[in-house]
């Protein structure tokens, strides 16, 4: 009993140490822009939800596909910065900071209302350099690998 | 007081860090410091010898002009020297893991007949097949575009090359940084060549060209360094400028990804089209954030951090205390 514990939840407030992870991978197939696949994966079968995991995927893929949109607000702010020499840089947050800060809170509400009830955490991914979306699956120890 | 452990000093990459992690470059600097002093010194002897003379003969936006230019050309420099090109974060262990499952699946690794599993994937960008290397270092498949530089041994996105003259490599988040460099030294060079000749021409007017050689002997100096630097710089400006069209990086130019000799159908996927968008897309697009995270608080693989740039974990990871309880009763 105890050592299941300790398996999954460690030290609770660092997260959960080692537990079973689901990664979704990048979506390269229309470009480098940061987009995930939004394809359910079998490990999360009966844990989730698909529409669920659909709704938190698409939405993480429009915020992200905002933050590195070409509009006339952000070719303002890049020209801009380029005619400062680039010193603007060093006051203002850019759009793409805004985005991922908007992301950073969408995931921390997802988490709170959906996923962490099921048993579930997602990482912002940019943790992991935008390559991944890692999803914990908190109460399952990683005994598999 | 305990030592808090930042990420940038934990970093596997071969970087080196300045002012607590904000500055980010090459190991090696020497040619940067080179850089900086070929540029320094000459626009300092241009300023001190040649402006006052220039702004009295023709016009005092002479020195204007120069001084503009040259902060320009500093200020870029020292951005693209010291940001962040791009790297991306290596693998956690179990993302590894993961990678690893994935590429043995295919092939049992105790089938008599084992062979070393296939370490490439490959995508489709827009319609066009591309290879996904992976890196043994990184222990990721890099991302298309990206390769692993091996002197700073790092995978940068978006990789163009090392450049030793800025001590960094030149990648997607300071590309734009280089560009601009490179164009605005070009313009540079250009200008403080022609003033140079000027006064060298309106002095010898004057006493012939021996004497204007011995009235402003810094002149000379200016003048050699810039006659054998305007012609790489204007090269490379000129070279810079067709791969920002076209949305192509050194590295790709150099292996010809994109060239047609290797079958008909092969064309650029990541250009935007037309030759504005993409100049757009390379100078005033959105900026890429970093995504090490250097200033961050470093904690043990595997666990999640306390970001410090984007949001906190904390109010979510109280969370998880919150629902400890109830993991506790899924767990038993």
């Amino acid at each position: 009993m105890a050592s299941g514990q300790n398996h999954s939840m460690n030290d609770a407030n660092r997260g959960p140490v080692s537990c079973r992870k689901v990664f979704i991978q990048r979506d390269y197939s229309e470009g480098t822009n940061v987009k995930f696949q939004t394809k359910f994966p079998q490990e999360l079968e009966g844990l989730i939800d698909k529409q669920t995991f659909e709704h938190t995927l698409t939405t993480l893929n429009a915020i992200y596909a905002e933050a590195e949109k070409i509009s006339g607000r952000t070719i303002c702010e890049g020209c801009f910065a380029c005619l400062t020499a680039y010193l603007l840089y060093l006051c203002i947050e850019t759009h793409y900071e805004k985005c991922l800060k908007r992301i950073a809170v969408f995931i921390e509400e997802q988490n709170e209302c959906v996923w962490i009830p099921q048993g579930l955490l997602l990482t912002d991914p940019v943790e992991r350099g935008l390559r991944v979306v890692e999803i914990s699956i908190l109460n399952e120890p990683s005994g598999r690998s | 007081m305990s030592h808090v452990t930042k990420k940038w000093e934990v970093l596997p990459g071969r970087n080196k860090f300045c002012c607590d992690g904000r500055v980010m470059m090459a190991r090696q600097v020497g040619v940067f410091y080179f850089t900086v002093a070929l540029i320094v010194v000459t626009c300092t002897l241009f300023f001190v010898f040649d402006c006052p003379f220039l702004s009295e003969e023709i016009s005092p936006v002479i020195p204007v002009v120069a001084g503009v230019l040259f902060l320009f050309v500093m200020s870029t420099l020292l951005r693209t020297s010291f940001s962040d090109p791009g790297v991306i974060p290596r693998a956690t262990a179990e993302e590894a893991a993961d990678i690893e499952r994935q590429i043995e699946l295919p092939n049992g690794s105790t089938s008599p007949t084992y062979r070393p599993p296939p370490r490439t994937k490959e995508v489709v960008v827009r319609g066009q097949t591309v290879k996904l290397k992976y890196c043994f270092t990184c222990k990721i498949f890099r991302p298309p575009r990206a390769s692993h530089c091996s002197l700073c041994d790092n995978c940068v996105d978006r990789f163009d090359h090392h450049c030793p003259w800025v001590g960094n490599c030149v990648g997607r988040r300071n590309y734009r940084y280089f560009y601009m460099f490179i164009m605005s030294l070009a313009f540079l060079c250009v200008f403080i060549f022609s003033c140079i000749i000027t006064h060298l021409v309106l002095l010898s007017r004057r006493n012939g060209f021996l004497d204007a050689v011995k009235d402003s002997p810094a002149s000379v100096i200016e003048g050699v360094v810039c006659f054998f630097s305007v012609w790489s710089i204007l090269g490379l400006a000129g070279f810079h400028t067709y791969l920002t069209t076209s949305n192509q990086t050194t590295n790709e130019d150099i292996k010809g990804s994109f060239s047609s000799r290797r079958g008909q159908d092969i064309f650029n996927p990541y250009s935007r089209g037309s030759f504005m968008c993409n100049c757009v897309a390379m100078i005033c697009g959105p900026e890429p954030p970093s995504l090490l995270d250097r200033r961050g608080i470093a904690v043990p693989d595997g666990q999640v951090s306390l970001r410090g740039n984007y949001g906190s974990l904390k109010s979510s990871q109280q969370k998880v205390t919150k629902y400890k309880g109830q993991f506790r009763k899924l767990i038993v």
